[in-house]
């Protein structure tokens, strides 16, 4: 976390503990702290204040966005209607009598191959319920085609969700276009639906994230990605968007988020957020040149390596390679002795047993995916780190290919 | 975090008596073993592994490696008897996520006894 940040957030711990609900003037200092970080991200992301919507962080967001659409939509009456029976006893299609698309039988979302889980699994969950769900294919270089986007969408859909920068190779999806592509059905026929939402939790250090250019519905927001406290998220939703709340409680956040507000974290999600937005330039040049020298020595100096997603088409910061016939976990395990920081497939999932979805999404074998790396840049890497990787990572791997009883063809 | 007991590159014609594999680069997992044999005495002479997986399975295959060949070399039927779990206690201990890792070691090892019994 960046040493501002939690300075930003020091005022709320003991000083002013208030809950920002309360009336006496602990409670109003903490009301001003909440309701000011609100304004300020808003400018940030050229929204109004009233879109912010304050969650526990990232996942939250996403269900929130993907739930709460859905549910307002179907209101809760889709489970009752399908419980009824013909008089054969068989259950009669769904219906909608509350919403706005009574004479849609089976909602239908877009989403794609490669998303984070949060969304991902909320979809599948979905499907659970009745619910259809695209998955779009991401292409060789990891980025969604706009047209394929178009060409999925039908009448049924209610809400097109594609993350704005991959977490775990980076590309960075043509948002925009995307949103042209929802806002050109919408207009053709004449309809409120779908939403577009963009999970956009890795982009706020690198890329543009005012919703009115992207043209989005609903965007996800973290803290912990941008040097901000964990546990803090935000989910902007355009004025007029119905959501159904996914907790209940007290009316705070417009009644979709009970809960007393975690003021300090709100606080430090704000200052996260400027710093973010005025070192954004100055950070992006300074990190795609080590990106790209970083690309250039591991493809160049270690044999049977390949780049994973798009070259340039990629955040500044991210950096994914499988390095064949060398298993992912080992290296990692080899460099963490070696003081170096680095992953296999997405955080998330190390403690987990799965290959990469991402990278097999990308068309690449179980083999590639199992030898998949993430190197993330940060504020504080210089080229000076990524020359001391490439000093001790070729002989981790020279040592693990020694003793591996794989030789993968490329 | 110092592999001990593998195999660099090809076996030698003649260097081993037996060879066993188990796990595919699907399920991200693939270990090989050989043996070599005395006939006289039924001890295991040489024990020699490749793995190309996560760091627990290298550790198995390093640990059981250890475990056989120390004294010489054991019997071909004590060696049978190292279950798993040995495995795992010999390293310490392994998590519960991870301990099918220490599978691996001990099912190749049977196979390759397997195949060494049915040359005979």
């Amino acid at each position: 976390m960046d040493k501002r940040v939690k300075k930003a957030m020091e005022l709320y711990w003991t000083e002013n503990f208030g809950n920002p609900n309360a009336l006496y003037k602990e409670g109003l200092i903490a009301r001003n702290a909440v309701e000011t970080a609100r304004e300020d991200i808003a400018k940030i992301l050229g929204a109004r204040a009233k879109e912010i919507i304050f969650t526990n962080g990232g996942t939250e967001s996403d269900n929130l966005a993907i739930f709460g659409v859905v549910h307002a939509m179907t209101g809760g009456v889709r489970k009752l209607t399908s419980l009824r029976t013909d008089e054969e006893g068989n259950p009669t299609e769904a219906k909608f009598p509350n919403s706005s698309l009574s004479s849609v039988s089976r909602p239908h979302i877009i989403t794609t191959k490669f998303e984070h889980h949060a969304v991902l699994n909320s979809c599948k969950r979905l499907e659970k319920e009745g619910f259809e769900v695209t998955y779009l294919d991401v292409g060789k270089e990891g980025v969604v085609n706009p047209k394929d986007v178009a060409k999925a969408l039908k009448p049924e859909t209610i809400l097109v969700s594609i993350m704005y920068a991959n977490n775990e190779i980076g590309t960075v999806q043509p948002i925009r276009e995307i949103a042209k592509a929802v806002r050109d059905f919408k207009k053709k026929n004449g309809a409120v639906f779908p939403y577009f939402h963009t999970d956009a939790c890795q982009a706020p250090g690198y890329l543009d994230i005012n919703v009115e250019r992207l043209g989005v519905d609903l965007m996800t927001i973290n803290g912990s990605k941008i040097y901000g406290p964990k546990g803090i998220g935000l989910l902007y939703a355009k004025n007029g968007i119905k959501l159904e709340p996914l907790l209940y409680g007290g009316e705070q956040e417009r009644k979709l988020r009970p809960g007393t507000e975690n003021v300090p974290a709100i606080a430090g999600l704000a200052e996260a957020l400027k710093i973010a937005d005025q070192d954004r330039e100055k950070e992006s040049t300074r990190l795609v040149k080590l990106r790209d020298y970083f690309i250039g020595r591991l493809l160049g100096e270690i044999p049977k390596t390949v780049l994973n997603g798009h070259p340039i088409q990629r955040l500044p910061n991210n950096i994914n390679v499988s390095i064949l016939d060398a298993e992912g976990e080992s290296i990692v395990l080899y460099l963490d002795e070696a003081g170096v920081a680095c992953s296999t497939g997405s955080a998330c999932t190390s403690e987990s047993l799965e290959p990469s979805h991402v990278i097999l999404a990308i068309g690449k074998p179980h083999a590639y995916a199992h030898g998949a790396m993430r190197f993330s840049l940060g504020r504080s890497t210089t080229k000076k780190d990524i020359d001391y990787v490439m000093e001790v990572l070729p002989d981790i791997i020279k040592k693990l290919r020694m003793f591996s009883p794989v030789n993968i063809k490329i | 975090m110092r592999p001990r007991g593998f195999l660099l590159g090809e076996p030698k014609e003649g260097e081993f008596d037996s060879y066993g594999e188990v796990g595919s680069l699907a399920c991200g997992d693939i270990i090989k073993v050989w043996i070599k044999v005395d006939k006289e005495t039924d001890k295991i002479k040489d024990f020699k592994w490749q793995t190309w997986g996560c760091a627990t399975a290298i550790a198995s295959a390093s640990a059981f490696a250890e475990m056989i060949m120390k004294n010489d070399g054991m019997k071909v039927e004590e060696a049978m008897n190292i279950k798993p779990k040995d495995i795992a206690d010999y390293l310490g201990g392994l998590p519960a996520r991870k301990f099918h890792c220490s599978i691996l070691a001990d099912k190749a090892f049977k196979k390759a006894v397997e195949n060494y019994r049915n040359k005979k």
